[in-house]
């Protein structure tokens, strides 16, 4: 790990302000760091200081309800979500995304804001000899190489997937990040706040290099409603998703009322799936249903040479998912 | 350089540090406590788990000056006056090791998995101890010798 200045400020303003800071020092904001280190340590990150988030007094950290749902402060572990009663009553969905995220001691390291701004697994992007498009070359490597592990929704330039597991637990919800910058404050829907890499712009959100993430807040849920996570990986524990479901569903006699579903592991970004969502809303309940929206979500799929696997993965995780969220049982 | 203090195994402790220090570097070479291990230096195999005030962490992934003003627990702070705690016991009685180099990290997770949960079903031994790996795959027994404490004290 290259040498850095450790700095600690007392304000939100002072260190929005260090963050935007211009010229050839380069400011990186660290909370748990079970991502940010672990990039320092092969210099794909090279920060001239790191602020500790840990210490700004007026960073929020932890999970209160609130008039409509839930607000979850940006310094929140990951195992106080997963372990938290109301969450797990009022949004099930998400403490099972938490609980199967990495393990228990990087749990408890980890904050929610990093586990939403982590920098995707893909092996060319954390390879310090390969400069990839998204660390500024000019090309990606896993279009036409090894993209066992990569997107096939929303590639190119970078088809590098989203390895968070709570980002589309918390996109099914439709939750909104409060963002605080130098001139105030702004409120971003999780679904503006991710967004495909562009050439301006190499990277998976609209944060500003001068922003912090304060809160996430979570709207509330209508009574009846259910809702899941489910992951796919190339072992049964820890590893990032090779596909996940977050599935919402609120059932009406048999009839579906009201349905959710994101993709993780499948795109630069958390991919919500609209048209099957819609195609959900009015159908009856069973697994001939089911079996006809996983092929609708998967439609517009674009495999690569090696990740064709990932669409029968997806197919067969929406079909559980729908089919465990409307058992009678 | 960055003062850094914090307790360790009950002791204070005071020192300048490198920001880039990482807290496994620290324990083993500043302070001469070798008992907890480095092995995949990536996060992923939890030879360098301690607790950090009363959470399990891998300690090859945080900085000593994360760690300022915390209290810390290693391998080397759980046995009092030569006696092994019920853990260290328990891997003893159940044989829950075999080459020996994840030990320290199983122990000291287990430790606070049994202390957080003391009726811990089986299921939940190895969930907890996903972040732990055992490369001569002595598994069985390491869930036996938490179960043996966890019976101890939960039933």
């Amino acid at each position: 790990m290259r040498p850095f200045d450790y700095v600690r400020t007392t304000t939100l303003d002072e260190t929005c302000q260090l963050l935007g800071q211009d010229g050839d020092s380069s400011v990186r904001a660290l909370a748990g760091g079970t991502d940010l280190l672990t990039l320092m340590k092969k210099e794909i990150s090279v920060p001239t200081q790191l602020i500790d988030l840990k210490r700004l007094p007026d960073l929020p950290s932890g999970i209160t309800s609130t008039a409509q749902g839930m607000t979850i402060g940006t310094l929140t572990t990951m195992t106080e979500i997963e372990t938290n009663v109301q969450l797990q009553e009022k949004y099930p969905l998400l403490a099972e995304a938490a609980a199967v995220a990495a393990t228990p001691q990087l749990r408890n390291m980890a904050t929610i804001g990093g586990n939403l701004l982590q920098r995707p697994r893909c092996w060319y992007y954390r390879n310090q000899l390969v400069n990839c498009w998204l660390k500024g070359g000019d090309e990606c490597q896993a279009q036409d190489g090894e993209n066992q592990l990569h997107a096939l929704f929303g590639g190119g330039p970078c088809y590098a997937v989203h390895p968070s597991d709570l980002a589309p637990a918390l996109l099914a919800l439709e939750a909104t990040v409060q963002l605080r910058g130098p001139g105030g404050e702004r409120m971003v829907p999780l679904a503006e706040f991710y967004a495909l890499p562009e050439e301006k712009r190499r990277q998976e959100t609209q944060l500003e290099k001068d922003e912090l993430l304060l809160n996430i807040h979570l709207p509330g849920l209508p009574a009846g409603t259910r809702s899941t996570y489910l992951k796919a990986m190339d072992r049964k524990v820890w590893a990032f998703a090779l596909v996940g479901v977050a599935a919402i569903v609120r059932l009406e006699e048999q009839k579906i009322v009201d349905a959710r579903l994101v993709l993780s592991g499948v795109a630069p970004i958390p991919w919500r799936v609209t048209a099957a969502e819609q195609a959900l809303v009015g159908a009856t309940a069973n697994e001939a249903t089911f079996a006809e929206i996983a092929e609708f979500a998967l439609a517009d799929a674009q495999s690569l040479s090696h990740n064709a696997y990932k669409i029968t993965l997806a197919k067969s995780l929406v079909r559980r998912a729908l089919t465990m969220l409307t058992d009678e049982g | 350089m960055t003062q850094v203090s914090l307790t360790v195994n009950g002791s204070p402790v005071t020192r300048e540090v490198e920001p880039r220090l990482l807290l496994v570097d620290f324990l083993r070479d500043t302070l001469g406590l070798t008992g907890t291990n480095i092995a995949c230096d990536t996060s992923q195999c939890g030879a360098c788990t301690i607790h950090m005030d009363g959470m399990a962490v891998k300690s090859c992934t945080v900085l000593a000056v994360q760690a300022d003003g915390s209290t810390l627990t290693t391998i080397e702070g759980l046995a009092t006056n030569g006696v092994l705690n019920p853990m260290q016991q328990a891997f003893w009685d159940q044989h829950g090791l075999q080459c020996g180099f994840c030990t320290p990290g199983m122990i000291m997770a287990a430790t606070k998995l049994v202390e957080n949960n003391p009726h811990i079903t089986e299921a939940e031994i190895r969930h907890g101890l996903e972040g732990n790996m055992c490369r001569c795959t002595g598994y069985q027994n390491i869930v036996n010798a938490v179960a043996q404490v966890a019976a101890g004290k939960g039933g």
